[in-house]
């Protein structure tokens, strides 16, 4: 089998920095509930619905204890005086809370009283994960398990019922995985839109109702070709926890979830972000959910070869960060690509060495193989060539899932028959050089092995800085993506909230076990 | 091939008034294009009937269904080959082009020196919700593009990229704050048209408040070209592929 050279003691040492920069970020965490985070757990108790005008009921409850200055209680607290006070079901209560009288939390039923009043909901918030988990794994165990790399394909129409239409003809082409991408300014959207929509551009609304239709033409599909098709979708942005429990209950299997992306990517608030992915992965940890990170997509804005070493340090820190929230290694899918600009005399080489890295460092990992992107252009031809050479290493390098190329990246979404092509070309590939890996060996210290120390090395240093400057430091300089943000600038900030002493979030609590985030041990190798 | 068979040698009919263009594939004249493309039916005799005649109705003479295969159930995609019947007269194609020299650094620098006598001031964002920065710090930032250094390199310009989600209003406010000579908008994503929408509000925003002829403005992205830029009541647009150099050469043509 070819490998490349990897130094564990680096290695242990990169995951011991990470493991410190995370714990930081955590005790912050600790402290601090959102407004998203708060909407999450309205959600997961079962309020549900919108007004007239679209605004979520979450949203309205939320929001109004939020502005009178309540909500570092945690919106459970109301929920649960509302109940003892007379309202029959958490969407009453809810409701109370939107349109009733302010309850300024004053007097009234104790602390404990509030809490087994909660008692109860609280359960049954916990079983709707966990049947939704369960019946998706039951399901699932019922097909053969495809083998790696599992093929990954997007559909985008906008319109959720063209979606459910092109998910099917990808199960049908050969895909193993289908993801919907959400519209393009959802990320920034305050709010998770309402019920079945059909007016996204660049993605498709994600909702709950549209993770339904999907999941039952992915169902479909799944029973008419004998292959189980695993659904995915994107929980991040404003609503990343709240749409990490929709897709919990809706039995996705996978999300794109990552510590740091919105950040870097949609200008998202820091602390925002950092809390609201928290108890996202709580979730997502209890929904045994796949998640993928996106690493790859630093290299869209910086430089793929001089910043390689970037993806593999974040990807140690998102590790860390998931295990505090527990997610398992088995489940955490850190992002990486193929994305040096194809000029480059032997780019290949250096491609095929950070996969092969990424994949002995994280062998646990269910890693996510992306493909190029930024240096595609509008000659499908040779993008098509471009992505053939990509799927060789993913291939070779028995990467987890792979991300397909499609050669109209620099043009539209992909249609129906780009994503078929891709598939063929990508099935070609993969079965014509299914054992090449394990037939080859790197030269000793050949291009390939001496850019993978180089990685790591570099990787490590960026660690040893990062811990000392600490993220909120590293993320304000621009150490990823070459992307700087400030610790109160972006979007959001307004959303964040210190926790009172008592602050009250029994799910939560549930989720985190005896371990509270940054005390969990993690599955960590 | 009757009608091929009719044109000169060349495949382009010049005459005074008139320069026909043909697609050339293998000899000229002979119009000879592939095409691809997916219809709602399953793969059959009657299918591949239906893309020849497809193909005919989009002025493919003697079409050839290279392929047809099951993309969906279905849904079947067909490559054909054919002779276009169409021919384009290029005399009759007039297009905006922006035609400026490009300039070496020393000589932008030298003119703005001249000219001016201060800094060239630009502001520039990607606009709306398109949240892609790449381009836009492709033209402004140190970096520049494809070996060509970005305008906040040059000691004649001061340059503020305001990165990506920009309001309309926040980059006007912004331009006003720093007295800028020229506003640089990008704009990436152009499903259902929003690069345009996105663009021609601005200019919008501007003529309401009466501020258009204060700013030189102009568009980039990939979709983006100069008639298009002009159309939507910009000074200059610029494509794939521009380089910082072709925005400063540009940007000294029109104001120093
Ligand atoms: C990198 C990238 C991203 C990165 C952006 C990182 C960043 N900070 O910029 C990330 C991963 C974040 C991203 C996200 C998304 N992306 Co994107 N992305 C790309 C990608 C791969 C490359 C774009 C790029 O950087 N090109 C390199 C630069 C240098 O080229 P350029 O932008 O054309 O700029 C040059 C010229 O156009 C010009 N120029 C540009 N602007 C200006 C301005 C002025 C004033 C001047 C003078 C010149 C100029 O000069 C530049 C240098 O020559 C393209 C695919 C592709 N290959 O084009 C998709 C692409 C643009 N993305 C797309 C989409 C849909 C999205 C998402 C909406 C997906 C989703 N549903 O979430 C989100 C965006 C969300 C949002 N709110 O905007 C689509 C757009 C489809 C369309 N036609 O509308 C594309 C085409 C991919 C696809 N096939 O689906 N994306």
């Amino acid at each position: 089998m070819a490998t490349v050279p990897v130094d564990e003691g680096k290695v242990r040492a990169c995951r011991e920095l990470a493991a410190n920069i995370a714990r930081d970020v955590q005790g912050y965490i600790n402290q601090h509930t959102s407004v998203g985070v708060e909407r999450t757990i309205l959600r997961a108790y079962g309020a549900e619905g919108a007004d007239a005008e679209g605004a979520p009921l979450v949203n309205l409850a939320v929001d109004r204890y939020k502005d009178a200055g309540l909500l570092d209680r945690g919106i459970l607290y109301f929920v649960g005086r509302a109940l003892l006070g007379g309202s029959r079901s958490v969407q009453e209560a809810a409701e109370a809370l939107a349109y009733g009288d302010l309850d300024t939390g004053e007097g009234g039923p104790s602390l404990e009283e509030i809490r087994e009043a909660l008692r109860q909901p609280t359960i049954d918030a916990l079983a709707r994960i966990d049947g939704a988990r369960d019946q998706r794994d039951a399901l699932r165990a019922s097909f053969p398990e495809a083998p790696a790399p599992h093929k990954y394909v997007i559909v985008a129409t906008g319109n959720i019922w063209d979606d459910a239409l092109q998910a099917k003809a990808a199960a049908y082409g050969g895909a193993d995985i289908v993801a919907v991408i959400r519209a393009t300014a959802q990320s920034l959207l305050d709010y998770v839109p309402d019920g079945a929509t059909t007016e996204g551009f660049g993605g498709t609304f994600a909702t709950q109702e549209n993770f339904k239709i999907i999941r039952k033409a992915t169902n479909e599909a799944a029973k008419e070709y004998g292959r189980y098709i695993q659904q995915t979708n994107y929980s991040s942005g404003l609503c990343m926890a709240e749409i990490a429990w929709m897709a919990a209950v809706e039995g996705l299997d996978m999300l794109l979830n990552d510590a740091m992306y919105g950040i870097l990517f949609r200008d998202i608030n820091p602390c925002r972000n950092f809390v609201d992915q928290y108890v996202a992965r709580r979730i997502i940890g209890r929904a045994g959910i796949i998640i993928n990170t996106g690493e790859d997509n630093y290299l869209t804005t910086a430089d793929a070869v001089e910043k390689a070493h970037t993806v593999l340090a974040s990807q140690f820190i998102n590790e860390a960060f998931a295990h505090n929230a527990g997610v398992s290694d088995e489940k955490l899918g850190l992002g990486h690509a193929y994305e040096i600009n194809p000029s480059i005399e032997n780019s290949f080489l250096f491609e095929l060495s950070q996969a092969q890295l990424i994949r002995q460092i994280f062998p646990q990992h269910p890693i996510k193989w992306m493909p190029p992107t930024k240096f595609k252009t509008g000659d499908i031809f040779q993008s098509h060539v471009h992505d053939a050479m990509f799927n060789l290493v993913g291939v070779m390098t028995n990467q987890s899932i792979e991300l397909l190329g499609m050669f109209s990246e620099a043009i539209h979404n992909p249609m129906l028959m780009d994503r078929f092509l891709s598939l063929k070309a990508t099935k070609y590939v993969f079965n014509t050089a299914k054992d090449f890996g394990d037939e080859i060996e790197f030269k000793k210290d050949g291009i390939v092995a001496k850019r993978a120390v180089q990685v790591l090395d570099e990787a490590l240093e960026l660690l040893q800085t990062v811990e000392k400057e600490t993220i909120w430091g590293a993320i304000a300089r621009g150490d990823f993506a070459d992307v700087k943000r400030l610790r109160d600038g972006g979007k959001g900030y307004k959303g964040v909230v210190a926790r009172h002493p008592e602050y009250l979030n029994p799910l939560l609590s549930l989720l985190e076990g005896d371990a509270k985030g940054g005390e969990a041990a993690g599955t960590g190798g | 091939m009757q009608k091929a068979a009719k044109l000169p040698e060349r495949g382009v009919e010049m005459s005074d008034e008139k320069q026909l263009l043909r697609a050339y594939g293998d000899r000229r004249g002979d119009g000879m294009i592939q095409l691809s493309f997916t219809l709602e039916v399953a793969p059959g005799a009657r299918a591949r009937e239906a893309a020849k005649r497809f193909a005919e109705l989009h002025g493919i003479h003697e079409p050839l269904v290279a392929s047809m295969e099951e993309v969906a159930p279905g849904f079947s995609l067909f490559v054909v080959y054919g002779h276009s019947q169409h021919a384009v007269d290029l005399a009759t194609i007039e297009v905006p082009e922006l035609r400026t020299e490009a300039l070496s650094r020393e000589v932008v620098y030298a003119r703005i020196q001249e000219k001016l006598g201060r800094k060239l001031v630009v502001v520039g964002a990607c606009t709306g919700f398109d949240a892609h920065t790449v381009g836009i710090d492709a033209i402004l930032n140190y970096k520049g593009f494809s070996g060509d250094k970005g305008l906040e390199s040059y000691k004649c310009f001061e340059a503020y990229n305001l990165g990506a989600q920009v309001e309309n209003e926040q980059l006007l406010a912004r331009a006003l704050a720093v007295n800028a000579d020229a506003i640089l908008i990008s704009q990436i994503i152009t499903q259902r048209n929003s690069h345009k929408e996105n663009a021609a509000a601005f200019i919008e925003l501007l003529n309401q408040q009466g501020l258009r002829d204060r700013f030189v403005c102009l568009l980039g992205g990939p979709r983006i070209d100069h008639k298009l830029a002009l159309e939507l009541g910009f000074d200059a647009g610029f494509g794939t592929g521009t380089k910082p150099g072709d925005v400063a050469s540009y940007l000294v043509e029109r104001l120093a």
